[in-house]
């Protein structure tokens, strides 16, 4: 392990983290965290000094799931990378694909049906609302919570599983969306089963509100925790709920009007502090948001086709050019970026992961804090490994 | 009749009827073998390590909570710690940055110890097997007892390879040519560990464990 | 907000010294991006970034792209004075003939950052820099001075591509270990060979197969 030293230079945006003054041996101890640790939410890593219970350096080490999307986008065609995307960010298979297929218009000009509209809404704020309950779960469970709280997330993340595998075939890769439209119709079955779903939420939130929000033990941790600053944050590229903690208000879903978001009525909620009950309050309330939308969206779901007549899947080949694709994932945002030389393959495919940078200011919140609360710090950033490393 | 016939030399069980067995049973009285109870004990608290590396890891969360309920076989208790583990769940892609730690937190595991390979990942490369560092399955380095294929298999597929390996538990022998390697005292639980190299690792695979199959077109 | 060819005169007025270029971009997104010459790149940025007008203080994206050698082959007519022998009698004449001609335009590594405002909410504008060429003079300037979310993605960068960007605190391979030689996402780069065992194998990976096996059967047969 080596804690390399940051190089003296000229830094015009942001300050370096602040130097943790140590105990008075001086002595410190270097722990390794991970890549098998069971609240590192997977395989990172983080090389940490401590000095008694304090952390005083920490150097997060990334790549034990570097699976070469890349690359490989280089050499697979426009359609095959869909089901690649799949396994980024693989709590939210569907925004993934949205975020590629967005970027994948956007490069050929295409145009999306109105209905494929809305079902991709709608499937977007069911994986949102998925997501947030299972990072509220997992926060819990690495605040010392061990089980109750993930299983209430769980037993509602398996009703829109359902929903999912009803439709697409599959509970976690779903595979769906398509350039200029979605694979398969949605039926009023469907949609009548979405409604119930939906309905189902709000009493899910408030039981898990009821359960965690005012906990003595969760506030006593949670407030004043690793707390970032909203200039720090936009210098540093943090985006989703991370940033609107600190009070950014910068909701893609409202500054692109990607997609039919702006017909829905909605707010965007704002953290004041920054620290992590605000990004845990951030997703909840979020949560409640998207319920709004959906509510709206499974009211207003037009009849027509789902897929552009003059999209062409097979022999795909969108002329030179580039294109740069952005939503509002549950995480952040994420990116494609589209090189293509009019071939069948990218001539670069490109992820902007926002789990991967939103850790860069990970050291920042954690430095003076105890081991234990790295944890929950850590835990309340909300990554998934896949993407991060890609 | 006997069961265990030819498997068993501390074979009680392949003098007893099982007829008479459960006869003796309804009157209270209990026949077994050392070699089933012992069997029975270790198959019924098989404990997996908390050890998840990608999509497949959630599943396997998944597997855990109300839903499926994996402590309905006894495997609910996953431990952090490979020492008190007796079941690694190589839950998604290993990664030639990874590869290392999976081996050696196989090495740290104690014996008796089991490998499941859970999703085409941890069996081939999957879907990823195009992959620069991307290992073309793990069983390139430690044995693997159980496969499940899929991407990612369902909880079902991941509760099949539960009693996929409590059958073979059930079967292992605790004497005889065929024992089980931990019982041999000349077989060693440890393997090899790769070193990260300067293209690739180092070896590329352990010929002791991976044997290429012959493929024939 | 201002378009690519006002934000050109904006940095041309503001950093007289910068060379700047428009790159277009034929696709329907029409992003079209201003090449900056590497000297003046960081100086570029940070108007960018401080300029009332833009305030780009969000930088989204980081990333490298490869370009090959590329040979191009160009038709020229030429004029060749041949001797000829016409009706008996020898005599110079001028032929013009198309010839092919060959020459090879160097490769370079680009760096491209993609800027937003959160401030104004507008965007993006898109930024390139390039190597001097593949090999030796492969250096750009950091920009993580500037904008701290470029820290890890151009290290990304870096591991992948192998671009070193100057003036980054902490440039260290980010994905793969330390130690690793290869930039695994340059186009010419060779994965190591392990593909030993192909149970479905079509494409190229049949290809990489196959390749795989001759090797094997040819050593195999010089043991023997």
């Amino acid at each position: 392990m080596s804690f390399t030293e940051t190089k003296a230079g000229k830094f015009e945006g942001w300050n370096r983290p602040p130097v943790i003054e140590t105990s008075d041996d001086g002595e410190l101890l270097e722990v390794s965290m991970g890549p098998h640790h069971p609240s590192t939410h997977g395989v990172f890593r983080m090389d940490v000094a401590l000095d008694g219970e304090r952390v005083v350096k920490l150097k997060p080490v990334f790549g034990y799931l570097h699976r070469n999307h890349e690359q490989i986008g280089q050499t697979a065609s426009y359609l095959q990378m869909m089901p690649y995307t799949d396994r980024l960010d693989y709590f939210c298979s569907l925004t993934n694909n949205w975020a590629y297929a967005l970027a994948v218009e956007k490069l050929a000009g295409q145009a999306v049906p109105e209905r494929a509209e809305y079902i991709r809404v709608i499937l977007a704020e069911l994986t949102r609302i998925q997501n947030h309950a299972a990072a509220v779960g997992f926060l819990a469970q690495d605040l010392g919570a061990s089980g109750t709280p993930l299983m209430y997330a769980f037993r509602e993340r398996e009703k829109i599983l359902d929903l999912f595998e009803s439709l697409t075939g599959s509970r976690m890769m779903c595979n769906y969306m398509r350039f200029g439209g979605c694979r398969v119709d949605v039926s009023e079955a469907w949609l009548n089963a979405a409604r119930k779903v939906v309905a189902g939420v709000p009493r899910f939130v408030d039981e898990l509100e009821a359960l965690l929000s005012s906990n003595e033990i969760l506030l006593a941790r949670c407030q004043g925790m690793g707390v970032l600053k909203p200039d720090l944050a936009v210098n540093a590229g943090v985006t989703g709920p991370m940033l609107r903690a600190t009070g950014v208000n910068y909701d893609l879903r409202k500054v692109d009007h990607y997609g039919i978001y702006d017909r829905f009525q909605f707010r965007v909620p704002l953290g004041e502090h920054g620290d992590v009950y605000d990004r845990y309050m951030v997703r909840i309330l979020e949560i409640h948001e998207s319920v709004k939308i959906l509510e709206q969206a499974l009211k207003e779901i037009p009849a027509g086709p789902i897929m552009d007549p003059k999209a062409k899947l097979r022999g795909f080949k969108p002329k030179p050019g580039e294109a740069y694709g952005r939503i509002e994932a549950p995480k952040g945002e994420l990116g494609f970026y589209l090189i293509s030389d009019g071939g069948t393959s990218p001539y670069r495919y490109r992820i902007r992961p926002p789990s991967l940078v939103n850790l860069t200011i990970l050291e920042d919140m954690c430095l003076g804090h105890n081991v234990a609360d790295v944890v929950v710090i850590f835990g309340s950033v909300d990554i998934v490994l896949g993407e991060v490393d890609r | 009749m006997g069961v265990g016939e030819g498997s068993a030399d501390l074979g009680l069980n392949s003098n007893i009827d099982q007829n008479l067995k459960i006869e003796m049973g309804k009157q209270g009285i209990f026949v077994t073998t050392i070699e089933e109870l012992y069997n029975w004990g270790r198959r019924s608290s098989v404990w997996p390590m908390q050890f998840g590396l990608a999509c497949c890891a959630i599943e396997m969360i998944a597997t855990t909570m109300a839903r499926y309920d994996l402590a309905r076989f006894g495997a609910e208790v996953f431990r952090p710690s490979p020492r008190q583990a007796d079941l690694m769940i190589v839950s998604g892609t290993v990664t030639k940055k990874m590869a290392p730690q999976v081996v050696r937190l196989y090495n740290q595991m104690a014996e008796p110890k089991y490998v499941i390979a859970m999703g085409a990942c941890a069996i081939s490369g999957g879907p990823f097997k195009q992959g620069y560092n991307v290992l073309k399955g793990i069983d390139r380095y430690i044995p693997v007892d159980v496969h499940i294929p899929g991407c990612p298999p369902r909880p079902e597929a991941l509760m099949e390879a539960f009693m996929t390996l409590q059958k073979k538990i059930d079967g292992q022998s605790l004497t005889g040519e065929d024992r089980p390697r931990y019982h041999d005292a000349e077989a060693t639980g440890e393997f090899p560990v790769p070193e990260p190299g300067e293209h690739d690792l180092e070896p590329s695979s352990n010929p002791l464990v991976w044997i290429t199959p012959v493929v024939i077109r | 907000m201002k378009t690519v060819e006002e934000i050109k005169a904006a940095i041309e007025a503001a950093v007289p010294v910068a060379r700047v270029e428009i790159v277009p971009n034929g696709s329907p997104s029409a992003e079209h991006s201003l090449l900056i010459d590497a000297a003046h790149g960081f100086a570029v940025a940070k108007f960018l970034r401080d300029d009332a007008e833009l305030a780009l203080d969000y930088l989204s994206n980081v990333t490298g792209v490869d370009w090959l050698d590329k040979e191009i082959v160009e038709k020229v007519k030429v004029t060749h004075q041949v001797s000829k022998t016409v009706d008996g009698v020898e005599a110079v004449v001028e032929e013009t003939v198309e010839e092919a001609r060959k020459h090879v335009v160097p490769g370079h590594l680009e760096a491209v950052y993609h800027f937003y405002s959160m401030k104004f909410k507008h965007g993006p504008v898109i930024l390139r820099m390039r190597t001097e060429n593949r090999s030796d003079k492969v250096e750009l300037p950091s920009l993580t001075p500037l904008w701290r979310s470029a820290e890890f993605q151009e290290r990304e960068v870096f591991d992948l591509f192998g671009i070193v960007f100057t003036g980054h605190p902490d440039l260290r391979r980010l994905l793969m270990w330390e130690g690793f030689k290869d930039y695994p996402l340059r186009r010419d780069y060779v994965e190591p060979d392990d593909f030993e065992y192909e149970p479905t194998a079509h494409d190229e990976v049949l290809a990489r197969a196959k390749a795989h096996q001759n090797r094997e059967q040819g050593s195999g047969n010089k043991d023997q």
